[in-house]
Order: structure tokens, then sequence, then C-alpha cells
């Protein structure tokens, strides 16, 4: 196990090392100790290394991870895994806004609540949030899986694309063209997959399910006052 | 003997024919222009402005003998691997999605033959564009389609789009017809959508915000590339400062003039401002912070010959960067494709219609069998031909100001020929030593 001490290490240090990781495997276990609220820890990892960050975490923890496994005992900032690829990222506490924004793969389990735009502009990763989301909540979301175990604020699933929204608490609003679907046997049976894997103790089908109307995919007059 | 004088028809300056047929489209359609290009008004341009040539007091460089150095340096501010390009015309981000992937490969071509970068667009990068590009400068747009970090470490340099000339401030789109299996798949959209760009980056909101995820980008790239921040001209003085404190190693700053795949007409010819007064005030702001040539200012937006690309320079731009003029060197509008466009209602010189696909030149379409029409090599060779002739003319033009490098090109080798591009561009009235709201 392999331990960056941020009292005398630095965030390139720390990211440096984990990038040569990609051309030497060396070590698989990383700890950071000290983190201190620093931006960009564990960013651009491409390897399958376990990081445990040791407090909490700024912006851009783990952004763009690849194939890494990354906790964080502590609050993350702005955009905890914005664009990962692949992957697992858990936030012991909970996660300002625009977590998992954009990101393409992996699952990003967050413990507490997560803030405005929780899942902005996501692209198929799968995120559980074990408290409450913030409002703008999965605004253009494209593929992948959202899923609240609290409640949603406003405007939930605006110009939705393809991503799956499952609610167990309340929804303040719906945004546009994002509208309530049928739990079906197939739903339940891959959300409860999905709850396993996260180890939230949670009955799959105690949530509702929300997604796409499709009726802003193409520009039509009618639509105008939705757009 | 009494002749009735002819009747002489009075056309309406407030509502002219355009103007009513735009009011006549709009009651039967009920939606908004959508269009490509660039602002079609008349503006305040390089046009405006004069080279001085050498005189008594200057003496000039002969002409095909003496050096005229063309190269440039981008982002060693910060980066360990700036880009060093042989000329200062660089190809500016179209997408693939937008351009066919016979355009894009053909931009990769001309560019690397003549010795400069090309940029990707919305929507990713395609392996035909990095394979046949020496310098490729990848996107990093609000909507982040078809962004990954591998395709970032692959990348020559980064560029952090904020806004484009055409748009600031507003978004993009790609209408359905374009948005085929390639293009759906690149970008995680369904196929047909009429996909939109968000108008702003998801994860920052603000220069604050931006310095950090600055830094993200350079910690994931382990500060190997440059990062280029990309504005669209509406209030460059207060963006570049903002930008060169976020810490950007290249700004590129584009005009009203600057073209689109596809925004709505009145976006195109009511928002931003043109490159012409853009520039000083980028400069007055690299300077104040002492950061000018060691930020690097990419200018666009309308650069079209040799003169744009020596007057660019010599209001204080490290570089320019070309779009429309680039796909018009591959072959858009050209006049053999006149009875095509006809048939789609436009006209050789006049197609703008970027936005739906049809394009008989085979460059903004994703239809399969226009595509074919664009060969990627012959497009490129004619793209490079057009970039030499640009240098070419570039280099003429600083000789005669007796500069032996296009960066020695400076603001007193300029005059304006009115007043308002006198007090556009910072330089004097021609045959005067007035710059209006600077000297009396």
């Amino acid at each position: 196990m392999k331990t960056i001490d941020f009292s005398t290490s630095t965030v390139r240090d720390l990211n440096q090392a984990l990038h040569d990781q990609v051309k030497n495997l060396e070590e698989r276990e990383w700890v950071v100790m000290h983190p201190n609220g620093a931006h960009n820890l564990a960013v651009g990892v491409n390897e399958a290394v376990s990081v445990d960050i040791q407090g909490h975490a700024g912006y851009y923890c783990a952004g763009m991870n690849q194939k890494a496994s990354v906790t964080v005992h502590g609050n993350v900032g702005v955009g905890c895994a914005e664009n990962m690829m692949s992957g697992y990222v858990r936030v012991k506490g909970s996660a300002s806004q625009a977590a998992g924004a954009t990101a393409h793969g992996g699952l990003l389990v967050i413990e507490g609540d997560a803030g405005a735009r929780c899942g902005i502009s996501m692209k198929g990763i799968d995120i559980v949030v074990g408290g409450s989301i913030g409002h703008m909540s999965c605004f253009m979301g494209q593929a992948g899986r959202l899923v609240v175990c609290g409640d949603a604020g406003d405007a939930l699933g605006d110009s939705l694309y393809e991503t799956k929204i499952f609610v167990k608490g309340k929804v303040e609003s719906l945004g546009s063209d994002c509208i309530e679907k049928e739990m079906r046997a197939e739903h339940i049976e891959e959300l409860q997959e999905l709850l396993n894997r996260t180890g939230f103790n949670e009955k799959a089908s105690d949530f509702k399910r929300y997604g796409s109307a499709r009726q802003l995919y193409n520009f039509k007059v009618d639509n105008a006052s939705a757009y | 003997m009494s002749e009735k004088t002819p009747p002489v028809l009075r056309e309406s300056a407030t509502f002219d024919r355009l103007t009513i047929q735009e009011i006549q489209r709009a009651a039967e359609t009920g939606i908004y222009d959508i269009r490509g290009g660039g602002t079609k008004r008349k503006l305040p341009h390089f046009d405006d402005l004069l080279l001085l040539g050498a005189s008594v007091s200057r003496y000039p460089l002969e002409g095909y003998r003496e050096k005229c150095g063309t190269d440039v340096i981008l982002g060693n501010r910060f980066a360990k691997k700036p880009i060093h390009l042989k000329i200062p015309v660089t190809i500016a981000g179209m997408s693939f999605g937008a351009l066919s992937a016979n355009a894009k490969e053909a931009l990769g071509r001309g560019a690397t033959i003549a010795g400069t970068s090309t940029t990707t667009g919305d929507g990713g990068m395609t392996p035909e564009e990095r394979g046949q590009s020496q310098h490729l400068v990848y996107q990093y747009l609000p909507s982040r389609y078809g962004m990954n970090p591998d395709d970032l470490r692959k990348a020559d340099a980064i560029e952090i789009v904020l806004g484009q000339g055409a748009k600031p401030g507003g978004g993009g789109m790609l209408l359905g017809m374009k948005v085929t299996e390639r293009v759906a798949g690149m970008r995680t959209l369904p196929i047909g959508v009429d996909q939109r760009s968000a108008c702003r980056h998801p994860d920052w909101t603000g220069p604050d915000d931006l310095a950090i995820k600055i830094a993200e980008i350079r910690e994931i790239t382990d500060w190997e590339k440059p990062i280029y921040v990309k504005i669209g001209a509406s209030r460059p003085y207060y963006d570049v400062k903002l930008a060169v404190k976020a810490g950007a190693d290249v700004i590129v700053l584009d005009g009203m003039q600057g073209g689109t795949a596809a925004t709505q007409e009145v976006f195109i010819e009511h928002v931003g401002i043109p490159i012409l007064p853009a520039i000083p005030q980028a400069v007055q702001a690299l300077q104040e912070m002492g950061m000018h040539r060691k930020v690097q200012l990419i200018v666009s937006g309308g650069i079209r010959n040799g003169a744009d690309v020596a007057k660019a320079m010599a209001l204080g731009a490290d570089a320019v960067a070309i779009g429309t003029a680039a796909l018009i060197a591959l072959g858009d509008n050209h006049p053999r494709l006149d009875e095509e466009l006809k048939k789609i209602g436009s006209a050789a010189g006049f197609y703008d219609d970027w936005q739906n696909g049809r394009d008989p030149a085979g460059i903004t379409t994703q239809d399969p069998e226009l595509s074919k029409r664009l060969d990627p090599i012959e497009g490129g060779r004619r793209l490079a031909n057009y970039l030499r002739v640009l240098v070419l003319e570039a280099q003429t033009m600083a000789r005669a100001c007796g500069k032996s490098h296009l960066h020695n090109l400076d603001p007193e080798d300029l005059v304006a020929l009115t007043v308002e591009s006198a007090a556009m561009a910072r330089v004097p009235l021609a045959g005067t030593s007035w710059i209006p709201g600077k000297q009396y």
C-alpha cells in the first residue's frame, strides 16, 4: 500500500504517480492522507488501482476516471467523477453540484446528498445517491441510470434524452419532456441489482421511474413554449 | 406634347425585400430561420484598413530574396509540449457531424501539408482527422459530446470553448438529418434527433471555476498540452483578462463574421461584435497583464486573404484561424455546383443551408453519396494551396513594411479608411494622426 500525505506532497505528485501506474504497475492500493479539500484529486487515472481519500475532496475528484476505484471518506466539491468512463467512485459524505456530469460509464455512489445538476448531461454512468438531489438534476441526460433514495429538486430530467431515472421520495417538479413511466418487472429487477451492488438496503419496488417523453427530440412549432 | 414619366417603385429602407420576405416566412412557418455561415451584413472589417509600405523612414525587404519568417509557437506559458507551427494560419474548430468525415480528413491533410494545426469540434475526434493531422487541437465544449480522456491524451492541444463568434452565449444544434448512426454513436444520442448543445459548461460557472477546470485538464494530461480558451467576441477585454488569470496558454478570439454549422439567422446577425474592434481590446488586456506574446492570441472571423492575415497580426494577433474560407477552398459554393444548388433553392456563392445536410459539395453533409463527392486527398491539396497563398500574400506585405517576420508587423503599419474603423482598430485615420477616442 502506498500512502501520499498532503502535508508533504502535492496534487501533482499524486496524479503523476497514479498516471505512472499505466506504464509500470507498482502498487494497486493507494491512500491519500490530509487531502484538506484539495481540487483535482485522482483525476485521469487509467489503471485498476484503488485510491482511498481520507478526508474531504474539492472540485473534480476522480474526474475522467478509467478503471480505478476511488473512495472519499468525506464530502466532495463540484463535478465529482465528471466524465468518468469506467470504474467506481464512492463518496461517504455528500457531493456538491454536477456530480457525475457528462460521465460515460462506471458507477458513482454518493452515500449522503448531492447538490444541483447531479448527473447533468450524463452519457452512460450509473449514479446512486443515498440521500436527496438538488434542482435541474439529469438535465439533458443522455444515457445511464440515476437512482435517488431520497427526494429530487425542481425540474428533474429537463430536456432528457435516454437516461433512466428512479426516485424513491418526492420529486419537486419534472422538467420539460420528463414524465413518470410505468415501473415494470424488468425495471424492478435491474434497479434491485444496481441497489444491491451499492450496499444500500432499499427495495426497488418502492421507487418510481421517470424518463423522456421524447416529444422534444425534433423541433416542432407546437412545442415552442417548451424550449 | 405631354409624356408621362414612368413610375419609379421606391423600396423601403426599413422594410426592404429581404425583411418583407422574412416576415412572410415567419408568418407561414412559425419558427425562426436556421442557417450556416457567418453574418452577411456589411461590417467594419480589415478592408477598412490599409498597410503603410516602406518609405524614406522605413526600409523594405527584398520581395523574394530576404527572409520573412512565418512560424509561431503556441502554448509555451505552462505546457511542457507547446506547438510549433510553420505558418500562423490555423484551421478553426468544425465538428464531424457538421462536416463529413471526408471534409474533416481533407482539413487535416491540408493543414499538415502547410505545416499548421486543425481542430476538432462538438462531437469528438475521428480517427480520420487524428490520423491525417500532424497538429490536432481537441475542443472541450459544454456538451462534452464524444469527450474522453484517451482522445485528450492523443491531442496536441486542448481548446476549452466558451463561445463562438457567430453565437456568443448560444448553444449549438445539429439537425436530425445529420445525426446519422455514426454521429449519434459518437455523441451517445438517438439517431435522427435534433441534437442540442448546451450553451454553458455543465460543471463550472465562472472564472474562478474555470481556473480549477484548466488545472484539472492539465493534471489529466500531466501538464504536457497547451490549453487554449476560445471566446466569442462580445466583451473581449474582460474575457481575455479572466481567461488569462484562469491560466490559459492561448486565447482564441472569434469575431461575429465567424461561421457556424447551424444557428438562428437572427442570432448570427445581431449578437457579438466584429473581429476588428475585438482584437485591440484583447491586445490591450494582454498588454496590461504583461502577457502579450506570452499568452498567444489567435483571431478568427472573416479571414479571407493574406492582407487580412497581415492586418490581424499587425493589430497584435500571434496567429489567425480560418473556417469558412477553408470550406470554400475545399469546394464549398463552387460554380460547378450552381445547377444543383439552384434545385435546392440556392446558387453558387449564396449557399448557406449547411444545417440541412444536402450540400452537393459533400462537405456539410452526412449523406454517404454526397460525402463521396469530396476526395479528401484533392481537398487537402486545395486547402494547402490556399494556405500557401495566404502566407505568401502576408509575407509580401510584411516585407514591403520592412518586417523580417510576420510577428514584427505592428499597429504603426496600419491606417484606417473610415472614422469608425479608426476608432475600432485604434489606428489613425489615413492621412491624419487622429485616432478617434485616443488622440485629438
